[in-house]
């Protein structure tokens, strides 16, 4: 058990990969690249972890409990941001790409060159 | 390449990766047993120097002040960039798509997501404030609430259409909250430096209580700024998203007889 979020961040990581290197449609494979970035929220999050801690927000318990990491989770609140940020562009991209080519399949749109 | 070469080259490479993260994963201290002293220090220290109870904001805003700053302005450029990607292409012009079959009518928005989406938008834009002001205190700031301020425009594109949307949120208006956001966050650590300090220093006074709304002097400020700046920029992303719906190419028309109109601040 020590080791299953780890195992778990390398199946997210693997099933993302494998949905990037067989898409036939941009939107699909956006969506797997998304699926990848998720891997590294669950290992950011699992490597802060202690066990039996508590959230870092001090508001209304004393501020010496136990917490876990908070310097991991303020990363993984980055990571969804830039995500978020990163999805809208690739969109934008895939939009223009079928206005130009008239198709989103990448396999296709890779023989068109141009 | 063919999908079956591509497949080989994937689960050459998978094997590669595996062999590495094996390899990395086995100096690791296992899940739960967190052994870095940088958490624990910052733990110990952030209440006590901040007054913000809410480490997460605190790390964001102050410890890794300069971090989010680049983080912010990457939500900034991207906002740009969907605009400038997105851009009105030569032949492309607005149409509303209802000209494309004049004959055919277009189903009305339900009752129920009309009155659903009016029910909420008050609260959902309260909901949005109120993150973006408590970074200091809860699990929430400037991120979360800016997002969810987006969502109430949204609420509004849900429940009219498109036009509404953009009559509540102007582009013009969106754009200059986005460049305030975004700008504030940058001034506000400026500030610090004519003082003598380093940038993003927290200079301003951080209150009695920890925790307090009116505690943590500049986190609070940033978070706010953050605030403006993210639920901006997802307007103005989402607003060029949908607004590719309404974008005609001239050779895909097929009713040459079709009310042709813009709105306003659309050129021809």
């Amino acid at each position: 058990m020590q080791y299953f979020p780890f195992v778990v961040v390398a199946w997210i990581l693997a099933v993302g990969l494998y949905g990037v290197v067989t898409s036939r449609h941009l939107v699909h494979q956006i969506i797997c690249l998304i699926v990848v970035q998720s891997s590294t929220y669950v290992l950011l999050l699992g490597v802060g972890y202690v066990t039996g801690a508590v959230a870092p927000y001090f508001f209304d318990i004393p501020a010496h409990t136990p917490a876990v990491d908070p310097v991991v989770q303020a990363l993984a609140l980055t990571d969804v941001v830039v995500e978020a940020a990163v999805t809208a562009l690739l969109l934008s991209f895939a939009i223009q790409a079928h206005k130009r080519f008239g198709t989103l399949d990448p396999q296709e749109l890779a023989s068109l060159k141009g | 390449m063919s999908p079956a070469q591509r497949r080989w080259m994937f689960g050459l490479g998978m094997a590669g990766l595996a062999a590495f993260y094996l390899w990395g994963m086995s100096g690791l201290p296992g899940f739960g047993n967190y052994p870095g002293p940088y958490g624990f220090v910052i733990l110990h220290l952030a209440v006590k120097q901040t007054f913000a109870t809410g480490i997460v904001s605190a790390i964001n805003f102050e410890y890794r002040g300069f971090d989010t700053v680049g983080e912010e302005f990457i939500l900034f450029a991207a906002a740009a960039g969907t605009g400038i990607v997105l851009r009105r292409l030569r032949g492309e012009r607005d149409q509303s798509a209802t000209d494309e079959a004049a004959d055919r009518e277009v189903p009305a928005t339900s009752g129920a997501v009309r009155m659903v989406a009016l029910l909420f938008t008050g609260p959902v834009m309260l909901v949005g404030w109120w993150l973006a002001s408590h970074a200091q205190a809860n699990p929430s700031g400037g991120f979360q609430g800016g997002v969810i301020l987006a969502t109430a425009f949204i609420l509004v594109y849900l429940s009219g259409e498109f036009l509404v949307l953009k009559r509540v949120s102007p582009v013009a208006l969106t754009e200059a909250v986005e460049a305030v956001g975004a700008g504030g966050f940058a001034a506000i650590g400026v500030a610090a430096v004519p003082m003598g300090l380093a940038f993003l220093t927290n200079y301003l006074p951080k209150g009695q209580l920890a925790g307090a709304v009116s505690s943590s002097g500049t986190i609070a400020l940033i978070s706010f700024f953050v605030g403006l700046e993210v639920g901006a920029a997802f307007i103005l992303i989402i607003g060029e998203l949908l607004e590719q719906t309404l974008l005609v190419r001239q050779g895909d028309r097929l009713c040459s007889t079709s009310r042709s109109w813009s709105w306003p601040g659309s050129s021809p």
